[in-house]
């Protein structure tokens, strides 16, 4: 028997004598003799523990991606994960557990997501957050179907700056919902200019900061756009520093919560961010936590709103999202309850301080300039004559820098995007500029 | 229950960071003034053992596999190996960011790969993609790729219907009716099995396909599955199968052998990796032959001994992930199907479907048993008529005292006052005969003591919640005083 | 139980006619089914309505009603009091539980409804 099944021989004699059947087999026989003829095994071996452990991890060793400095970004940041992230993050209590459906024994996760909701609520000005998407790509396509549903028509428009695999994923999205992403060009700054808001937008989308790295400007753009939604696909370590979305009239903030205490790991589990206003409380997607009380008057949290969901509304339910990104969300949580406002704040000002820098050296060096003159936080896109040549001797260099391919898909040739956190040190910066000094 | 935002005081902090080497207002100053913050996020101030304190006090409020036997039904609680987590804590796992390039990553792709390989063969279909997150993101995938391979024969928008049966998941007809389909739903028969006169009916040109959960909700093996493939094959239409119940069958049958077209895996189900309290899951789906043009991108394909990504696909519907789906669950699930093999896999399956036949007879008496047939693994009983005024919710609540959690409370939504009880094959006897013995005392107590139960539970950290008030006054967020 | 002044749906709705017009509610029976009641949506005032047509939604935390108008006609008025306070229609669904009150397109239309005797006989055999 396999080490996670406890059954001895005697315990399965027992258990089919109580059933009535003489062998295991007969516990089968219902399905069709057909289908179990034509079953085929995969021919593996059951493999002993140190082996399994050694297979993984000699492939986990073979990425040798792992050893490079990465000031690689493009929606997903090698910020600092405190080890107190992981300590919480692998309670059993916490990992082990579902959905909490049965609230009086959830309390711990049904108050988390609680705290959650208030964080998200409070960074990103707004009035109700979900407690998680799967990631930031889908949550920007769940708020576009949230949209439709809500003030109807099917265009929806789309920065030319807004990260290429989101969009990617919103376009699958789009089409098969029958919407029409129109693009928004971006300017010199690169800066989105929205020329035209044609009759029947659902939704306007704008990247804050944009995939460029550059700060939009999101004052008035509610305004010219009406009833239509306005949505901001947000990096939530930027709101330390950057006016909440809620203050610009956002109809729907989501974002990658990615950079809120999780690994980069290979780009998944992520989070999704998602927070509205109250008024559309009852077309968003996904679980919510609420305060109530118990028989005995004592204060506790119960799922709200689950009329909502698939579970109960099936074919009209919100989503068909059931399963989410709960362990992330709670990293989430006490990655910002570990920062505190100071601590937000710092982190965005610290990457800051350190891209500003290594800009700055940067663009001493001939033959390299910022493509974009907008204001960048901490990634910017640096252009040059031969962005792969460039790249290439960063590579030599033991440096990882966002491949140029993606900012083409942009339409901006000859860059590549690079991200500076706080991780990074004097030391690496300068081992970047003596890089590309010939 | 007091929240981090109860604790702690003005001025506390948890972390030594770095300091800035400049003032913060030469830094700020780089932001335009209008998008400059002008309040701070109202974030917690914690100490460090105050915010561990916290979340340890928290975690202990919770039930989970690891504190006791867990059988909500057709989520498949079973043990999560403790090498997995320590597997998916690698450096080379969690430290590779998804845009370096193939050649630096070769050793993830070849997880992706190794995985796909052996889940197409699992599944008997030669197609995958790992993207999806979640089951029921792999089943909002699956409707995709109907429409487009409908969309490509140039038959949209006349194959507009999506067969259900009345006992599926609610995640089915939601994923049908966000890929704009139309819902129609299938009745069950009395063996608790899809009508086949109701679903011949229903057959006609305009059915793009039928969302089938094998074994179904009830936890019955669908007879006349190759009749129903079939049928609908026979029409024109394609066969997604939900595979939320795959342990009922793992490593003694294939769903491309009875007829799927579309078949999605819930990795934190059958391959036991961790629930994350509602997720991190993943869904990766496997594939008919003549759905493999309309896949995600990128393709993970071998090239000799080296693995690259394949954007080139001219029909697929896109991404449906960023990147490449949950990469940890996989390695969990990779880790799990590596240590089982052939063998370990028929074990799962033969002591799944046993313990779940184990409770359903020593149970059938004295509960009602609306569907009295062999069960897969897991099977619904009906609290209805258990004792005057006695309603599935209270049983539920009332086995908590009992130290178990609850089984899946009314659903499926064909059995009325439905306890739907799913074992694994994770739980030793003794347990699951120590569960019987409480469902039995319940029973009991309901004739003699109801109050009991209607005020259950008694030993949780907190007594039975008002769900009503907190959709009538609804408090979403922390009330700070202004 | 059942009240001999109203007609009644199959789908648990009760009518009153009021000088040609027609107020709508939700049975005892549905109020009971439901459990306590959270959150109710009411047609705008002046919607044209037909029979059989969904007209408004009744939700308990974990199931939720459709209201289909028994009779076709204009919406003149809606139960404000219902939507303050759901649980109105718990307490009271035959009157501060009211939902709206239709013009009455067809009064022949409510000859079609059930008599209380049928909708009791209904009732009896499980809804």
């Amino acid at each position: 028997m396999n080490p996670y099944i406890p059954h001895t021989k005697r315990d399965i004699e027992e258990m089919l004598k109580a059933v009535g059947l003489p062998d295991v087999e007969a516990l089968f026989s219902d399905i069709p003799e057909e289908v179990r003829r034509r079953f085929k095994p995969l021919g593996l071996p059951p493999r002993d523990e140190i082996w399994v452990f050694r297979h993984i991890a000699e492939l986990s060793e073979r990425s040798t991606g792992r050893g490079l400095i990465p000031f690689l970004g493009a929606g997903l940041y090698d910020h600092y994960v405190p080890p107190l992230v992981g300590h919480i993050l692998s309670r059993a209590e916490f990992y082990t557990a579902y959905t909490p459906y049965q609230a009086e024994i959830s309390q711990g996760t049904l108050t988390w997501m609680f705290e959650y909701q208030t964080m998200v609520c409070e960074l990103t000005g707004m009035e109700v957050a979900n407690s998680s998407m799967y990631d930031g790509a889908t949550a920007l396509a769940e708020a576009v179907y949230m949209a439709r549903r809500t003030v109807g028509g099917s265009t929806v428009l789309v920065p030319k700056s807004l990260n290429p695999n989101v969009r990617e994923v919103l376009a699958t999205y789009a089409w098969a919902a029958g919407l029409r992403l129109v693009d928004v060009p971006y300017d010199e700054q690169g800066q989105l200019r929205l020329v035209e808001v044609p009759e029947d937008t659902c939704a306007l989308i704008v990247q804050e900061p944009n995939f460029f790295g550059v700060i939009e400007d999101l004052s008035g753009l509610k305004e010219r756009i009406g009833r239509a939604f306005l949505i901001v696909y947000v990096n939530p370590i930027a709101l330390g520093v950057l006016e909440p979305p809620g203050k610009f009239g956002a109809d729907v903030v989501v974002g990658e919560g990615q950079v809120l205490g999780l690994p980069l790991s290979f780009g998944g589990p992520l989070l999704g961010i998602f927070a509205t206003k109250m008024e559309y409380l009852r077309r968003m997607p996904g679980r919510i936590s609420g305060r109530t009380v118990d028989a005995e008057g004592k204060e506790g949290y119960v799922m709200a709103f689950q009329t909502r969901e698939q579970h109960i509304r099936r074919e009209e339910a919100t989503s068909n999202i059931c399963t989410n990104s709960a362990l992330c969300a709670l990293a989430a949580t006490v990655y910002m309850a570990a920062l505190g406002p100071e601590g937000l704040r710092r982190v965005a000002l610290l990457s800051m301080e350190r891209a500003y820098s290594l800009a700055e050296r940067l663009f001493s060096l001939p033959g390299f300039r910022p493509a974009f003159s907008g204001p960048f936080l901490y990634e910017f896109a640096v252009a040059c004559a031969d962005a792969e040549a460039a790249v290439k001797r960063l590579r030599q260099a033991g440096i990882a820098v966002t491949s140029p391919v993606l900012l083409r898909k942009c339409g901006v040739e000859n860059a590549f995007l690079v991200a500076v956190t706080e991780k990074r040190t004097p030391e690496e910066l300068d081992l970047f500029v003596r890089a590309l000094s010939s | 229950m007091p929240t981090i935002y109860d604790r702690g005081q003005r001025g506390r902090k948890a972390l030594a960071l770095p300091e800035l080497s400049q003032p913060e207002e030469e830094l700020l100053r780089k932001i335009p003034e209008g998008m400059r913050r002008k309040a701070p996020p109202l974030l917690p101030e914690v100490s460090q053992p105050e915010l561990i304190r916290h979340y340890t006090h928290l975690s202990r409020l919770n039930y989970g596999v690891d504190t006791g036997f867990y059988p909500l039904g057709s989520c498949t609680m079973k043990y999560n190996p403790k090498l997995h987590e320590e597997l998916a804590r690698l450096p080379g796992c969690t430290g590779l960011h998804p845009l370096l390039p193939e050649e630096e990553v070769q050793g993830a792709l070849a997880v992706l790969w190794e995985l796909s390989q052996y889940l197409k063969e699992i599944a008997g279909m030669p197609g995958i993609t790992l993207q999806p997150a979640a089951g029921a993101h792999g089943e909002l995938t699956g409707m995709f790729l109907i429409k487009r391979y409908f969309e490509d024969r140039g038959e949209i928008p006349r194959r507009q219907k999506i067969l259900l049966p009345d006992s599926a998941h609610g995640t089915n007809p939601a994923s049908a009716a966000m890929a704009g389909f139309q819902v129609v739903s299938i009745p069950s028969d009395k063996r608790g099995m899809v009508d086949l006169e109701a679903l011949k009916r229903n057959l006609d040109e305009g059915v793009a396909g039928i969302m089938l959960t094998v074994p179904n909700t009830l936890g019955i093996f669908e007879e006349d599955i190759l009749e129903i493939t079939d049928l609908v094959h026979r029409v024109g239409g394609l066969c997604y199968f939900d595979g939320a119940n795959l342990n009922a069958f793992l490593g003694r049958a294939r769903p491309g052998d009875m007829g799927a077209d579309i078949f999605h895996f819930n990795l934190h189900k059958t391959f036991s990796t961790p629930h994350g309290g509602g997720g991190p899951g993943a869904g990766p789906l496997a594939v008919s032959e003549p759905l493999i043009p309309y896949l995600p991108v990128p393709e993970i394909v071998k090239e000799g001994e080296k693995f690259r990504l394949h954007f080139d696909k001219p029909k697929s519907i896109g991404r449906v992930h960023p990147y490449f789906g949950n990469f940890l669950v996989m390695v969990r699930a990779l880790a799990y199907i590596l240590t089982l093999g052939d063998e370990g896999m028929r074990e799962v399956s033969a002591c799944a479907v046993l313990a779940a036949n184990y409770l359903r007879v020593k149970l059938k008496g004295t509960y009602k048993l609306p569907y009295d047939r062999l069960c897969k693994h897991e099977f619904v009983l009906s609290g209805e008529g258990l004792a005057e005024g006695i309603r599935t919710l209270d049983i539920a609540k009332r086995l908590i005292d009992y130290g178990f959690h609850p089984p899946t409370i009314y659903f499926p939504l064909i059995v009325k006052e439905a306890l739907m009880i799913e074992p694994t094959e994770t739980e030793p006897k003794e347990v699951l005969d120590a569960f019987c013995e409480a469902m039995l005392r319940i029973a009991e107590e309901a004739r003699t003591n109801p109050q009991l139960l209607k005020e259950a539970p008694h030993r949780a950290p907190v007594r039975r919640l008002d769900e009503a008030r907190a959709v009538r006054e609804p408090v979403l967020r922390y009330p700070f005083l202004a | 139980m059942v009240p001999k002044d109203l007609r009644y749906t199959k789908d648990h709705e009760w009518v009153r006619v009021e000088d040609g017009r027609a107020r709508v509610g939700i049975t005892e029976f549905a109020q009971k089914s439901l459990g306590d009641i959270v959150f109710v949506e009411l047609p705008p005032v002046g919607k044209e309505v037909k029979k059989g047509e969904r007209t408004a939604t009744v939700e308990s935390v974990k199931a939720v009603g459709e209201v289909f108008a028994p009779v076709s006609g204009k919406v003149l008025e809606v139960n404000e009091g219902v939507t303050k306070s759901p649980d109105l229609i718990n307490k009271d669904p035959y009157g501060q539980g009211w939902l709206f009150l239709l013009s009455l397109a067809d009064p022949k239309e409510v000859e079609s409804l059930l008599t209380p005797e049928a909708y009791e006989e209904l009732v009896k055999g499980g809804g």
